[in-house]
């Protein structure tokens, strides 16, 4: 197992002028030995470039990749003990679950008595006991991929293991219980996990820290609750969370906040003069009594049973908001003048999209 | 377009696909088919469209029989997961096909205002090839769109797309459903989305139609622990009951005060299954709720929600618990639920008793 360390700058240009000419913009990184991380951005955001740095894929335009101190910039990925799983399950159709399981063992010449002990315990743990002994044709897409997840988990040798989208083709009821089971494997064999998604969910729930990137930038690396409590940029608000973080623009002049063009005394706290943009939380934004202190007058867009809760959508001017309300509130009609807490301990302010502190 | 499938199967080889039902499709709305992968969503679908003919029963469209005509001969839109178009024409192109092929008069206004309605206006001039999924599935479904068919098939056409940009177009997509008048048939396999679409929904399972209704009603009303399953992420918490006077007892002597239908005990029904929706579990007690002593196994953060997986004398439970909790793996978890959030299913899996919903609705 290994520390990773990034300084690095990818390019696939040969002469970089501006940061669109970049896949990966300049960043310096440590991911932790014995950590779970997730990559988490939209496609084009550079995570797959990253991914592919680490295990040595691709090789970096400029700067390098340290695995514990040493300079593996040019080595392979055979090199660095790397260990991947796929978006589609990489597999022997011919073989069984066990010879599958065995395999990346076989090749490192692992003790015969070491495989079966380690084979036992990857496929106990997948839940996949009673199926050692079947062939990996016969079975489903599922089955199939968790077969390639623990292919990748059997070595405790490796540096790092790196996932690349791994739960794509698994059904939501399955993803719940494979989700589960990587956390727990985490937990008891402490290996490095390097995992690549777009969906915030997976991210959030697998790893320890979260790096959510954009356009070739890293936003932030941060827990999840970092993330969804104090997200350093707009775009991890809007990016982390379903729906996203509300925006509102705001001005500070002297003592009054305008929020949505609406008067509210300022908050205590100090924040600069001038044009800011209030951020709050669907989950945050409670329905208040009329002419509350930092609360706006909305009127009504829609209201939504989503099942486990109701979604609000109000209209302050030309913006839309979104509230998350518990499903035994009752709702004012569509069109109706509401009030909603938009100031209070959850609140994050920005001035030019970043988190003012 | 009014579309009914009268009692209809199919079968392919020896083997069943689809095992017989009778849907008569919400006309003007969207219907969601909802159900894992191999529940028949696509093999129904296919029918719906004209491209496969069922083994037995009547396809009837605004009263006409169907059955056995082709696809080309029928006005039906499909968007497929793949994004689908045509790659030697510039988007515009794309999007002008439909109307083209019937001859329409101002045609490239019509491309611009759907265009528009996608955002896509400013790729009009480009090829297929030179956009990203997203924005070609965007080109897939105004083109969809433009042919203005009465019956709008979608299987999964968000699958593939990244989860903020899904987010963003199912809005788009509801939006531009709400108001059209076609009558819209969308698949997927989360139970999420399905409520995000509203409309109503008709759950699959492994060929079996086993509920059709409005989506909120089915979801607050599963009539059956098959479509509780199907159609909860998290999944139900299930528990095993027998009913006793009063109520239900439950594993580690726990008795929950629900009431039963009176003639459960003449019907011989004693084993009885509780469910609680992953929602229906606190952190914070309030008055009226039983506490149910459990140890922490894993507190999962989703960023607005903690999913906490506790072992319980009731076996293991997962709560979905809003805002961030940091629960330790290993430490005691007090959950509380209020008795009047119980479902509880029958001997045979048919739905005994649901919470009353909040307002009446």
């Amino acid at each position: 197992m290994a520390r990773i360390e990034l300084d690095l700058a990818h390019s696939y240009k040969p002469n970089p002028q501006q940061d669109s000419d970049y896949a990966l913009l300049p960043l310096s990184m440590v991911f932790e030995d014995g950590g779970a991380y997730a990559l988490l951005g939209p496609s084009g955001c550079g995570k797959t470039t990253m991914l592919n740095i680490m295990s040595g894929l691709l090789v970096p335009s400029h700067g390098k990749v340290l695995f514990d101190g040493r300079d593996v910039t040019r080595a392979t990925p055979q090199d660095r003990n790397i260990a991947q799983v796929f978006q589609f399950p990489v597999i022997y159709d011919t073989m069984t679950v066990a010879e599958n399981l065995a395999f990346p063992l076989k090749n490192r010449k692992v003790p015969e008595a070491q495989i079966k002990q380690r084979v036992g315990q990857i496929a106990e743990m997948l839940e996949m006991s009673h199926q050692l002994d079947m062939r990996a044709a016969g079975l489903s897409a599922d089955q199939k991929q968790k077969i390639s997840l623990g292919r990748g988990l059997v070595r405790s040798d490796v540096a790092a293991v790196l996932f690349d989208e791994p739960l794509t083709v698994i059904d939501p009821h399955l993803k719940w219980q494979l989700r589960r089971k990587l956390k727990q494997i985490h937990h008891e064999l402490k290996l490095t996990l390097i995992y690549v998604t777009h969906d915030q969910v997976e991210a959030l729930t697998f790893a320890d820290k979260v790096v959510v990137m954009s356009r070739g930038r890293v936003m932030q690396l941060g827990t999840p609750d970092a993330l969804f409590e104090k997200p350093a940029h707009t775009f991890v608000g809007h990016f982390i969370g379903s729906p996203g973080m509300n925006f509102l623009p705001a001005v500070v002049d002297g003592a009054t906040l305008q929020v949505a063009g609406q008067r509210m005394a300022l908050p205590a706290r100090s924040l600069p003069e001038g044009a800011l943009q209030v951020g709050v939380r669907p989950e945050y934004l409670a329905l208040s009594a009329p002419q509350a202190a930092g609360a706006l007058q909305c009127r009504v867009a829609q209201v939504q049973d989503i099942g486990t809760y109701q979604m609000l959508t109000a209209q302050v001017g030309d913006h839309t908001i979104k509230a998350r309300v518990a499903p035994e509130v009752a709702l004012p009609a569509v069109g109706d003048s509401i009030w909603l807490q938009v100031l209070g301990e959850h609140t994050c302010f920005y001035q030019n999209e970043e988190l003012l502190a | 377009m009014e579309l009914v499938l009268e009692r209809i199967s199919k079968r392919v080889g020896g083997q069943t696909w689809l095992h017989p039902m009778h849907l008569e499709l919400e006309s003007g709305a969207v219907t969601v088919l909802l159900g894992a992968t191999q529940a028949g969503k696509t093999s129904l679908m296919r029918i719906m469209a004209g491209l496969d003919v069922p083994t037995e029963g009547r396809v009837r469209a605004d009263g006409v029989d169907v059955t056995g005509m082709p696809v080309r001969e029928r006005n039906v839109a499909m968007v497929y997961q793949q994004f689908i178009n045509y790659p030697s024409l510039t988007v515009a192109d794309n999007i002008a096909s439909p109307l083209k092929l019937r001859g329409d008069r101002d045609v490239a206004q019509r491309v611009r205002a759907l265009a528009e309605r996608l955002h896509i206006e400013m790729f009009l001039d480009r090829y297929p090839a030179e956009l990203s999924g997203g924005q070609q599935q965007r080109v897939a479904l105004a083109r969809a769109l433009a042919k203005g068919a009465p019956l709008m098939l979608l299987d999964e056409p968000l699958v593939n797309l990244d989860y903020k940009l899904r987010e963003e177009l199912r809005e788009e997509l509801t939006q531009l459903f709400a108001t059209g008048d076609s009558t819209v048939v969308y698949a997927t396999t989360e139970p999420g989305e399905a409520l995000l679409l509203g409309g109503y929904t008709a759950v699959l399972h492994e060929g079996e139609l086993l509920q059709y209704g409005p989506t909120a009603e089915v979801f607050h009303q599963p009539n059956s622990l098959r479509v509780a399953r199907a159609f909860s992420d998290p999944p139900m918490n299930l528990i095993a009951a027998s009913a006793v006077e009063g109520g239900l007892q439950l594993p580690g002597g726990a008795r929950l005060p629900v009431a039963l239908p009176a003639d459960l005990a003449a019907s011989g029904q004693l084993t009885l299954t509780l469910g609680l929706r992953a929602s229906a579990l606190r952190l914070q007690s309030r008055p009226g709720d039983l506490a149910l002593q459990g140890v922490v196994e894993l507190a999962e953060i989703s960023g607005s929600d903690t999913f906490v997986h506790a072992t319980t004398p009731w076996g293991e439970l997962v709560a979905q618990v809003t805002g961030v909790h940091h629960l330790d793996l290993g430490s005691a978890v007090t959950l509380h639920l209020d008795p009047a959030h119980a479902y509880v299913f029958g001997t045979d899996g048919a739905l005994l008793l649901a919470p009353a919903r909040p307002g009446g609705r």
